[in-house]
């Protein structure tokens, strides 16, 4: 790893400040995702600036919404009572991401500011409409994620914080690489009050959407209902894991897993 | 960047520059070659140790993180150093190694599990370890160890 000025700011404000004038400083938070990059030179940023210090790990519900703050780390989002009450298809999926002791470390600010394409948050927030709020705005999970580790975010923007409705019908289910344990694919399904929404991590350049299987989930919200959509495999991944005609099947798969799952929840 | 922590209970200082990895510092620095590097891509665990009670991989972690925090290593687990911690000792009978370059990284991460599992099932503890790669054993004695560590683990504290 090159070297860099390390900076443990206690405050949003400062935070802001250190990245807004030092050239090529970087947020770090888990580091899991982050350090690795660094290992191998695919970053060398100047500086980085520590969110650990930072208020930001709460988990709060209120008036149906839940928060989740953006350095809440995996293990906690998975053990939260108050998720395993109100949300507890975010809970589960949090409990599944890597092994217990990248849990230990990860993130939620820091996966979502990722937008791995095979991350398993992503296709959490996108399907039940969570907003990502900023040190500056709030930004709707339809606008954050842009594309291939692309999203919304400006140089210096730090997530603070993820809202999430209230919603105890709604599930995720991946199929994981038994090696890096990220989704092959993995489907999000989320019974919102105006409408079922589906989200897709692991398939595809990016989490997207899948209008048919919401539309066939809207008239019959069961696991054959979700299987029986057919998935254009057009588009999807195609790599030394899987092809994409595998994973437009396994799309089908996992969002029959989710329902059933939203369903046992509910 | 001056940093103090807890290491094995005793009061630390060092002053590191802030690329330097916690493994780094432990190994190389302060000579606690106990915990192994297996692949220094955060995929295997054997450079598990705890930092304030919890399992972490020490490869993927900066130095400078753990400033003020409690840091254990396997060379900590045994109280007096010499008489074997229960899981070590629960390793040796169960024969939990053969090479025993994962062992360090297996016991630090089982120690943190049996914690708060003191009856697990080996479905549990197989769950547990998956960020914890063996080449030689095959896992069938390591879930062995595990299970009966947590057993002597706990032994006595059952109400
Ligand atoms: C072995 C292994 C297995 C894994 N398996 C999975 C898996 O199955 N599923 C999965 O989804 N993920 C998996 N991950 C990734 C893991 O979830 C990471 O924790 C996550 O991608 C990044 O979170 P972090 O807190 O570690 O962020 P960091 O590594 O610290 O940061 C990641 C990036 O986000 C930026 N960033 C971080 N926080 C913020 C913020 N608040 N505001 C703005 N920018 C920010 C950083 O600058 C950096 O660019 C795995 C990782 C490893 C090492
Ligand atoms: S050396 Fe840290 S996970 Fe392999
Ligand atoms: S005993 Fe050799 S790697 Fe596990």
């Amino acid at each position: 790893m090159r070297d860099f000025a390390y900076h443990k700011p206690a405050t949003i404000e400062a935070a802001a400040g250190l990245l807004a004038t030092i050239e090529d400083a970087r947020v770090l938070a888990g580091g899991m995702t982050l350090l690795p990059t660094m290992k191998q030179r695919l970053a060398a940023p100047e500086a980085l600036v520590d969110l650990a210090a930072l208020p930001l790990s709460g988990i709060a519900e209120a008036d149906g919404v839940v928060t989740i703050g953006a350095t809440a780390r995996h293990a906690d989002v998975a053990a939260s009572p108050i998720l395993a009450r109100v949300l507890p298809g975010v809970a589960a999926l949090a409990g599944g991401i890597g092994d217990p002791q990248v849990r230990h470390r990860g993130t939620i600010g820091g996966s979502v500011a990722n937008n791995d394409p095979a991350a398993d948050y992503p296709a959490a927030l996108l399907a039940l409409g969570a907003e990502v709020v900023t040190d500056r705005r709030a930004i709707v999970a339809d606008d954050f994620f842009v594309g291939l580790f692309e999203t919304a975010l400006a140089p210096g923007e730090i997530v603070t914080a993820i809202r999430f409705p209230a919603v105890r019908r709604a599930a995720y289910a991946k199929f994981r690489s038994p090696a890096s344990r990220y989704a092959l694919a993995g489907v999000f399904v989320a019974a919102l009050p105006a409408g079922v929404r589906v989200a897709v991590t692991g398939a595809g350049p990016s989490v997207f959407r899948l209008p048919a299987m919401e539309a066939a989930l809207d008239k019959s919200f069961t696991p054959e209902a979700a299987r029986a959509v057919a998935i254009d495999p057009a588009g999807l991944n195609s790599d030394i894991h899987a092809d994409a005609a595998y994973r437009a099947h396994l799309v089908g798969v996992m969002a029959g897993r989710a329902v059933a799952a939203a369903i046992a929840f509910s | 960047m001056d940093i103090s922590f807890t290491l094995n209970g005793r009061e630390t200082a060092v002053d590191v520059p802030p690329a330097t990895l916690l493994v780094e510092l432990l190994r190389e620095r302060l000579g606690l070659t106990g915990t192994h590097v297996g692949c220094d891509t955060s995929q295997c665990g054997a450079c598990v140790v705890h930092v304030d009670g919890r399992s972490v991989k020490s490869c993927t972690m900066l130095a400078v993180s753990a400033d003020g925090c409690a840091v254990t290593t396997v060379e900590g687990l045994s109280p007096d150093g010499r008489t074997l911690h229960p899981m070590q000792q629960a390793f040796r009978d169960c024969h939990g190694l053969q090479c025993g370059f994962c062992t360090p990284g297996m016991m630090m991460s089982a120690t943190d599990f049996a914690a708060s599992h003191p009856a697990p099932t080996e479905a549990e503890v197989r769950h547990w370890l998956e960020g914890n790669i063996c080449r030689c054993t095959g896992y069938q004695n390591i879930v062995k160890s595990v299970i009966a560590g947590a057993a002597a683990m706990h032994q006595g504290t059952e109400a």
